[in-house]
C-alpha cells in the first residue's frame, strides 16, 4: 500500500481541529507511584524539567548574589570566601545539573523516540535509572550547599579541592561524579535508539537535524564524561585518603588533573551546545518553511564538532605550564572548531534567505540565538590565539565568552526548543505575545550584562574577585542591572508556561504547521507514542516551494 | 516528513502474545531487542574502556617520569600470587564463555552450574586479592596510610607506584565486585529456567562485561606486577 502513496507536496493536509485526546500519556495512569517509577520517556522528561528546572533557579541564586557583590568595588557584601562559594556553587549548579542535562534530558528524550518513529527509548529502565543518578547527584549537591558549600570553582582544581581545601569536596565531587553518570546512561540510550530503532524508511540521511546533533551529543558523553568520572575518583581519594595523584609534595603533578578534566571537560561544552545547534536546525525549518539549506552539512558539521572537541583541551592550559608547543598546536587545532560551527550558521541564514518567516516565539529565540552564538564564537577565536590568550586569560573576557555560548546560546536555544514543543508536550498552547516578550527581554537582558564584561575583560579585571579598583564600577553596574532584566526574563516564561497548563487552549498535534513525525501524532501522544509503526518515505523538512504565510 | 502507518503495531494485544517470553514491548521483535541489548554493552563497554583509560594514563606519564621507584616497588608484588589469578580470571572467563553457550542452546541447567563456577572463581579471585591488600598494609605500602620507604631517592616514585596499584586494582576489583552481584541475579533467574534458544541476551552481554573485566587484569598484571621482576625479590 505504500507504493501507491502520492508524494504529500501537492496536498497540504487539512487543517487540525485543535482536539485533545482523551487518553494520552500524562493521564494514562496516576499516583505519584505511577510517576517515580514510570518507564515512559516522555514522564521521565517531565521529571527531569521538574529537576532541572530547580537546579536552574538554584544556580541563578548564587549568580545574583555574585552580581550584588559586584556593584560595589569593594566587598561589602559579603566576605572573600563567601564569594569563592557563591561563584562556584553557581558554576557547578549551572554547568552539571542544568546546562548538561537540559535539552538532552528534556527535550531530546521526549523526541529522540518519537522523531525515530519508535515506542519508546532502546532502554526504559536505563533511562529511569539516569534520572535517579541525577537524583542521587542532586541530594550530594543540595548537601554540599547546606554544609557551607565548596570554594574550588566549577572545575576542582587541585590543589584547590585538596591541599588547600576547606569546603564539602567530596560531596560535590560526588554530586558531579552521579550527574555525570546519569549523563552517560542518557547518551548509551540515545546511541542505541538511534542506531537501532528506527522506523522503517527513515534513513541516516533521513533523519530530523536533531537526531543528528543528539548522536554526536552522545558520543560525547560515552567517550568524554567516564574520563572525568575517573579523574573526580582521584581527586576525591587524593583528598580522602592521602592518595598523592596531583600533589607535587608525594611526586604527583597538578597540572595532569587538569588535562583529565578537560579532556572531558571542553567536550562538555559541545554536551551543552551541541543540542542546541540542533533545535536551532528544528526551528530555522518549522519557522522558514523550508528544508534547512545544506541538510548534509549541517547534520556531518554536528559529528565534526563532536570529533574536533576532544582534540582541543589545551587551550585551558596556555598559561598552566603548558610546553609552548603543545599549546601552539592546539591553538591551531582549537581554531577548527570555527569551520563546522561556521557552517551551522551560514547554512541557517541561507535557509532564512528570503524564506516567508512566521515571527513566533520559538523564531525569536532562534534569532536571538544567532546574535549570541556569532558573538560567543568569534570571541572564541579571540582566546584560541596563543599570544591573545595570555593577555586575557582568567579575566572577564573568558567569563563573558563562555556566557554567551553556554548561557545565551544554550539557553536560548533551550526556551526556542520548549516553546517550540511545549504544545506537544503539554498539549496546551501559551501566550505567543508573551513569549516574544520574554524573548526580547532575555535577549536585552543577557547582552546588558555579558557585553561589558567582554570590556571589562579586556581592561584586565580578573575573574573570582569579590573587590575591584573603582574605575570598573560603571561597567559592573550595567552588568547586574542587565542581571536583574534578565531574571524578570526568566520568570516570564515561568508564569505563562504554568499558566498554560490550567488555562491555555488546545494545541492539537500540529499548531506550528510543522513537519515532522511528532507533529503527526496527537498532542499530548498517546503513551506507546504511535497506534501504526510509521513508515518514512520522503525527506526531512519537504515543505512546499513557496509554502508560508 | 511524509509518513503513513503500514505495519500493524507489535505492541496491540492481539499480536503481542505471539512473542518469545523475555520479549521487551519498546521493540519491533525479537531479534531487534538482541541487536540493541548487545551494541548497549558494547557502547557501555566503550564507556568503561575511557574510564579505565584514564588511570592508564596517568600510570604511563608517572612511570615514564619515575621509572627507578615505579619498578622498585613493583618488586614487591608477589608475582605467584598474582599470576594465580591470572590463570583463575582466564579460567572463569572459559566458564563464562560456556554459561553463554548453554543459554543459546536453552540448557538453563548448564546456565546456572557454569555461572556458579564462574562465580566461585570470581570470589577466589577477590580472596586473593583481599591477602595481598592485608600483606601491603602489614608492610607499610599503603600510601596516605603508612608509607615507608627505605630508599629516599625511589621513594616518591614507589609511593607513586602504590597509589596506582590500590587505585587500578581497587578499581578492577569493585567491577568484579558488581559483577559477581550480577552473576548472583542471572543464577536466580537461571533457576526459573528463563533462557531459551530466542532469549539470552542477557547471559551474553553479562558475558562480554566479564570478559572485559578480565581483560583490564590481563593488561594490569604485567603492567604492575612484572616490573621489577628482574631485580629479584626483596631491595
Ligand atoms: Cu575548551
Amino acid at each position: 500500500m505504500s507504493a501507491t502513496a502520492i508524494p504529500r507536496v501537492h496536498t497540504p493536509p487539512p487543517p487540525d481541529p485543535p482536539v485533545r485526546p482523551a487518553k494520552h500519556y500524562i493521564n494514562a495512569t496516576s499516583g505519584l507511584a505511577s510517576w517515580l517509577l514510570t518507564v515512559d520517556h516522555k514522564r521521565i522528561t517531565i521529571l527531569y524539567l521538574i529537576s532541572i528546572t530547580i537546579f536552574f533557579a538554584i544556580g541563578g541564586f548564587f549568580a545574583m548574589l555574585v552580581r550584588l557583590e559586584l556593584i560595589t568595588p569593594q566587598g561589602d557584601l559579603m566576605t572573600a570566601e563567601t564569594y569563592n562559594r557563591s561563584f562556584s556553587m553557581h558554576g557547578i549548579a549551572m554547568v552539571f545539573f542544568f546546562l548538561i542535562p537540559s535539552i538532552p534530558a528534556t527535550l531530546g528524550n521526549f523526541l529522540v523516540p518519537i522523531m525515530c518513529g519508535a515506542r519508546d527509548l532502546a532502554f526504559p529502565k536505563i533511562n529511569l535509572l539516569s534520572w535517579y543518578c541525577f537524583i542521587v547527584g542532586a541530594v550530594f549537591a543540595l548537601a554540599t550547599a547546606f554544609m557551607g558549600g565548596v570554594d574550588t570553582g566549577w572545575t576542582f582544581y587541585t590543589p584547590y579541592s585538596s591541599t588547600y581545601a576547606n569546603g564539602a569536596v567530596l560531596t560535590a565531587i560526588l554530586g558531579a561524579f552521579f550527574a555525570g553518570f546519569s549523563s552517560i546512561l542518557t547518551g548509551l540510550n540515545f546511541i542505541v535508539t538511534i542506531h537501532k530503532m528506527r522506523a522503517p524508511g527513515l534513513t541516516w540521511f533521513r533523519m530530523p537535524l536533531f537526531l543528528w546533533a543528539m548522536y554526536a551529543t552522545s558520543i560525547i558523553q560515552i567517550l568524554g564524561t567516564p574520563v572525568v568520572a575517573i579523574t573526580l575518583i582521584l581527586v576525591g581519594l587524593e583528598r580522602g585518603l592521602g592518595f598523592g595523584f596531583f600533589d607535587p609534595k608525594l611526586g604527583g603533578d597538578p597540572i595532569l588533573m587538569q588535562h583529565l578534566f578537560w579532556f572531558y571537560s571542553h567536550p562538555a561544552v559541545y554536551v551543552m551546545i551541541l543540542p542546541p545547534l540542533g533545535v536551532m536546525s528544528e526551528l530555522t525549518a518549522a519557522f522558514c518553511r523550508r528544508r534547512v539549506y545544506g541538510y548534509h552539512f549541517v547534520a556531518l558539521s554536528s559529528v565534526a564538532i563532536a570529533v574536533i572537541s576532544f582534540i582541543v583541551w589545551g587551550h585551558h592550559l596556555f598559561t598552566s605550564g603548558q610546553s609552548v608547543y603543545a599549546g601552539m598546536v592546539f591553538s591551531v587545532l582549537t581554531f577548527l572548531v570555527g569551520i563546522p560551527s561556521a557552517i551551522k550558521v551560514f547554512n541557517w541564514m541561507a535557509t532564512m534567505f528570503k524564506a516567508s518567516i512566521s515571527f513566533e516565539a520559538p523564531m525569536i529565540y532562534a534569532f536571538g540565538f544567532i546574535g549570541l552564538f556569532t558573538i560567543g564564537g568569534v570571541t572564541g577565536l579571540f582566546l584560541a590565539t596563543l599570544g591573545l590568550d595570555i593577555h586575557m586569560h582568567d579575566t572577564y573576557f573568558v567569563v563573558a565568552h563562555f556566557h554567551y555560548i553556554m548561557v545565551g546560546s544554550a539557553i536560548f536555544s533551550y526556551m526556542g526548543g520548549l516553546h517550540y514543543w511545549w504544545p506537544k508536550i503539554t498539549g496546551k498552547l501559551y501566550n505567543d505575545t508573551l513569549g516574544c516578550i520574554s524573548a526580547v527581554l532575555i535577549f536585552l537582558g543577557f547582552n546588558a550584562t555579558f557585553f561589558p564584561q567582554f570590556i571589562l575583560g579586556y581592561m584586565g579585571m580578573p575573574r573570582r574577585y569579590h573587590a575591584y579598583p573603582a574605575e570598573f564600577q560603571f561597567l559592573n553596574i550595567c552588568s547586574s542591572l542587565g542581571a536583574t532584566l534578565l531574571a524578570v526574563g526568566y520568570v516570564l516564561p515561568a508564569i505563562y508556561f504554568t499558566w498554560s497548563l490550567f488555562k491555555g487552549k488546545d494545541a492539537g498535534p500540529n499548531p506550528f504547521k510543522a513537519k515532522g513525525l511528532e507533529w503527526e501524532i496527537p498532542s499530548p501522544p498517546p503513551t506507546e507514542n504511535f497506534t501504526k509503526v510509521p513508515v518514512v518515505n520522503s525527506e526531512p523538512y519537504d515543505y512546499a516551494p513557496g509554502a508560508g504565510h | 516528513m511524509a509518513t503513513h502507518a503500514t505495519t500493524p503495531n507489535a505492541h496491540s494485544d492481539d499480536h503481542h502474545h505471539a512473542h518469545p517470553p523475555g520479549f521487551a514491548h519498546q521493540f519491533e521483535d525479537i531479534g531487534q531487542q538482541l541487536d540493541s541489548t548487545t551494541l548497549g554493552m558494547w557502547v557501555f563497554l566503550a564507556q568503561e574502556i575511557m574510564f579505565f583509560g584514564g588511570l592508564f594514563c596517568g600510570y604511563s606519564i608517572y612511570r615514564s617520569l619515575m621509572p627507578a621507584g615505579f619498578e622498585a616497588a613493583s618488586n614487591h608484588l608477589n608475582v605467584p600470587l598474582g599470576f594465580a589469578n591470572t590463570v583463575v580470571l582466564i579460567a572463569s572467563s572459559l566458564t563464562m564463555a560456556l554459561a553463554v553457550r548453554a543459554a543459546m542452546l536453552g540448557d538453563n541447567k548448564w546456565v546456572l552450574r557454569w555461572l556458579v563456577g564462574t562465580l566461585i572463581l570470581g570470589c577466589m579471585f577477590l580472596g586473593v586479592k583481599i591477602i595481598e591488600y592485608s600483606d601491603k598494609f602489614e608492610h607499610h605500602l599503603v600510601p596516605g596510610y603508612n608509607f615507608q620507604w627505605a630508599n629516599a631517592a625511589e621513594a616518591p616514585g614507589a609511593q607513586m607506584f602504590y597509589v596506582f596499584y590500590f587505585t587500578m586494582t581497587g578499581m578492577h576489583a569493585l567491577h568484579m565486585v558488581i559483577g559477581a552481584g550480577l552473576l548472583l541475579y542471572f543464577i536466580y533467574k537461571a533457576s526459573k529456567n528463563t533462557y531459551h534458544p530466542q532469549y539470552f541476551g542477557p547471559i551474553e552481554n553479562m558475558g562480554l562485561y566479564w570478559h572485559f573485566v578480565d581483560i583490564v587484569w590481563i593488561f594490569l598484571f604485567p603492567l604492575l606486577y612484572l616490573l621489577g621482576y628482574h631485580l629479584g625479590k626483596g631491595h
